[in-house]
């Protein structure tokens, strides 16, 4: 066959990955989060971590609020995949819209004696935690925060006798007067 | 008015006030309060098949050919299973399908009661939607949303579980006044500013090309209507998936065939070196984008489609268009009339040259042969016979479906039905019963493989039963060939387990179902014994004995771009040692 004059492209660009914080508003029926789920598993993408409750009990609404990593492209499919859902009303990148507040709540308890027991509840009042539960042994923490403080805290506390960790996975809202609606 | 029937006699109901007057099904334990309320009325008639793939896969046919939607009704366990593969191929190939499953009792659901399977989980990824129900208020609502959640939007199947007890129930009914669902509003109108900006490039083309795809047929026959407006107002040349053949004619010089894989060669060369490709409701499948990072390099690209998650997965495009395709088309037809744009004619003239150029090649031309017949000639023959008929044409999945598209002419839409996502052998008899169903004074070909047919043979006895006289043109090559040319073209020929060392005599097999049996094996037979066997008005199996070895081109390889094609060796463009076309990456692919 003839040789036609062509140009390649570049090869398909090695795209930076990227962390999404997604508020998906659905409707609360049986079976919706094994959609949301199936569909991340069943494509390929990752999920960091997946919050969800009921938000609106009169209208049967829950807010999801994901956190996934992927490349710009993967994550503009992720919306998409998302939207094509039957139950679900809308999804809002609030990694895009800019600044939102993100939150979650760690509780950690913290098994020790002497030196370690001490400076375990140095740490936990250096970060804000709260005190939930405490024994002569050991202390059950609740702290509330960024990802990255939750991160930290539990490092630390490893340090001095960490024995279990219980994570609810983020919360996050967008700043400012606007109000994401269903 | 509402008014008090059992769960059974809703689901009846909500068919008749949908206007449904087929469905297809099979009985079982858990439907049987259905089948009773089915009993006790005519306007609904029941399709029985004889096996619950084939009562989708006849659905997807009564569905396609007709516009309307399928309806699937079938008993839980091994029913629905056995449904599981016809719901994938309506997905992939976005079908509206409202098949409903029976359940096991609530009571007895997650207690691997006797035919008992978790419907809604397995059909989760292969449906559009599903519904499992748990109470009788809710059935009304969901009868008539799964309608509407199947039809609008980008169509697909819908799954219904109705466990047993709740069939029993009585509760109370109403038709609804809209079955829209609470939420789901697919975007039909497609944004303004996109479509004017998409006509700017349009006006200023040089080489532009429209690629279109089975999202215009999904869009109704009015789409196709407008779409040969908006053809010939911009006088672009044309090219068509798989899905969307027929959506423009076939006989129209503006037209280049289909594209891809087993694409022509003008379609394919005019896709790689156009600079603007109009693509309208198709989805950048890899069979026809070929290597992606070689695909269509000069191009700046529009993409019109009704699903926002078709945009951008594969081929990032310039001006996307969220949109229902009448919707879009209708705006840019009137656009493109308002705005008379000054094209380019003297660049448009040389583009034209160009493409007769690459038709000049005449990339379907084969080997003629006076012994044997060749499978090219057998579907050309088919065309020419039938031509100027109604004819509706489905295929199985191989070889002879590839000659079917490429030298079967269509003229309109709606005419063509083949498994294109998902590849389905099996899918062409029950998807032909569907369309003689739907269109009983048409002709109705399913242009079949031997292998293929054997998947789902058992439906001739559904043909028979109904007097469907629908026929079975079987190119018999007693070789899955697309497997076989696989085969030579990348593992040294080395033919492991394509060969049907053993196939029933058709013939015999016809007679055995009650139906005709033909066989030709001579070229110059062929025209009498496809005369004849269009003028049986019963099921026909016609056993057409074809060149056992004859490939399909043209042909992108695997991993190979638009204009790295293989052409016919007859073209004296390729030697035999074809298989070291394809690096050892290519054959990672399929
Ligand atoms: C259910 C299913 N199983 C396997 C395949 C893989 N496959 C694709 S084409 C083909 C051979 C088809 O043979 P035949 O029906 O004789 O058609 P031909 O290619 O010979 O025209 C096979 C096995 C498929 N597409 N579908
Ligand atoms: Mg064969």
């Amino acid at each position: 066959m003839t040789q036609m004059s062509t140009h390649y492209p570049d090869a398909t660009r090695i795209e930076p990955v990227n962390r999404h914080t997604l508020a998906i508003v659905v409707d609360n029926e049986p079976g919706v989060l094994a959609r949301i789920a199936g569909l991340f598993s069943g494509r390929g993408y990752n999920i960091e971590s997946l919050t969800v409750t009921e938000t609106e009990h009169e209208a049967h609404i829950s807010r999801i609020t994901i956190v996934t990593t992927g490349t710009d492209s993967i994550i503009e499919q992720i919306k998409s995949q998302l939207e094509r859902l039957v139950p679900v009303h809308r999804v809002v990148d609030l990694t895009i819209t800019g600044d939102a507040v993100e939150r979650e709540l760690c509780l950690v308890k913290v098994v020790g004696k002497g030196d370690h027991r001490v400076e375990a509840m140095r740490l936990a009042s250096a970060f804000g935690a709260r005190t939930l539960d405490a024994t002569l042994t050991s202390f059950v923490y609740e702290l509330t925060g960024t990802t990255e403080e939750v991160e930290r805290f539990i490092k630390l506390m490893t340090a001095v006798g960490l024995v279990e960790v219980s994570r609810t996975g983020v919360a996050a809202m967008a700043r400012g007067a606007d109000a994401m609606t269903f | 008015m509402s008014e008090t029937m059992t769960g059974a006699e809703m689901v009846i109901r909500a068919l008749q006030d949908q206007g449904v007057e087929h469905i297809f099904g099979y009985p079982g334990g858990a439907v049987l309060p259905i089948y009773d309320a089915l009993f006790h009325q005519d306007k609904v008639k029941h399709i029985l098949v004889r096996h619950e793939q084939g009562a989708v896969h006849a659905a997807e046919g009564y569905a396609r050919s007709s516009g309307k939607v399928g309806v699937v009704l079938v008993t839980s366990g091994p029913g629905a299973t056995n449904a599981v593969t016809g719901l994938a191929d309506a997905m992939m190939d976005s079908i509206p399908v409202v098949c409903i499953t029976g359940q096991v009792p609530t009571h007895l659901i997650g207690s691997d009661a006797f035919q008992e399977c978790d419907t809604v989980g397995i059909t989760r990824h292969c449906t559009k939607h599903n519904y499992l129900v748990k109470s009788i208020e809710d059935l009304p609502r969901i009868l008539h949303e799964a309608f509407y959640v199947a039809s609008n939007g980008r169509p697909g199947p819908v799954v219904i579980d109705l466990p047993k007890d709740i069939q029993f129930k009585a509760g109370s009914y109403a038709r609804p006044v809209n079955n829209q669902h609470k939420t789901y509003r697919p975007t039909v109108k497609g944004d303004m500013d996109k479509i004017r900006a998409a006509i700017e490039l349009m006006a200023n083309a040089k080489r532009p090309v429209f690629y279109t795809g089975g999202g215009v047929i999904n869009s109704g026959p009015h789409a196709a209507a407008l779409l040969r407006e908006l053809v010939r107002l911009t006088g672009f040349p044309i090219t068509s998936t798989l899905m969307g053949l027929g959506a423009y004619p076939a006989s129209d010089p503006l037209f280049l065939g289909m594209l891809g894989m087993h694409g022509t060669y003008e379609a394919n060369l005019a896709m790689h070196e156009c600079d603007v490709m109009i693509n309208i409701g198709a989805r950048f499948d890899d069979r026809i984008t070929g290597r992606l990072d070689a695909f269509s390099p000069y191009s700046k690209r529009i993409h019109v489609d009704i699903d926002p998650s078709s945009i951008n997965k594969n081929v990032k495009v310039d001006i996307p268009i969220v949109g229902d395709c009448a919707h879009v088309l209708e705006d840019m037809v009137r656009l493109w009339r308002q705005t008379a744009p000054q094209q380019d004619m003297v660049a448009l003239k040389e583009w034209m040259g160009k493409v007769e150029g690459w038709r000049a090649r005449n990339c379907l031309a084969y080997r003629p042969s006076a012994e044997t017949i060749k499978p090219q000639f057998a579907i050309q023959r088919l065309y020419e016979l039938t031509k100027g008929r109604e004819t509706y044409v489905t295929t199985e999945v191989g070889q002879h479906q590839m000659w079917a598209a490429q030298y079967f002419k269509f003229e309109d839409p709606n005419r063509w039905m083949t498994s294109g996502g998902l590849g389905t052998m099996g899918y062409g008899l029950p998807a032909a019963i569907g369309a003689q169903l739907a269109n009983p004074k048409a002709l109705v070909v399913d242009i079949a493989g031997e292998a293929s047919i054997l998947m789902n043979m058992q439906e001739m006895s559904t043909a028979v039963q109904y007097r469907l006289p629908v026929k079975i043109f079987i190119l018999n090559n007693e070789y899955m060939g697309m497997v076989r040319q696989w085969q030579e073209l990348l593992h040294g020929g080395r033919y492991s387990q394509s060969y049907s060392e053993s196939l029933p005599d058709f013939v015999k097999l016809a007679e055995a179902y009650g139906g005709v049996g033909m066989r030709c094996d001579k070229p110059a037979d062929l025209d009498a014994a496809i005369t004849e066997m269009i003028n049986i008005d019963r099921p026909v199996i016609f056993d057409c004995i074809v060149d056992k070895t004859e490939n399909c081109f043209p042909m992108i390889p695997s991993g190979k771009a638009h204009n790295e094609m293989l052409l016919n060796d007859y073209l004296g463009e390729t030697g035999t040692d074809i298989g070291s076309v394809i690096d050892e990456k290519g054959k990672m692919l399929v």
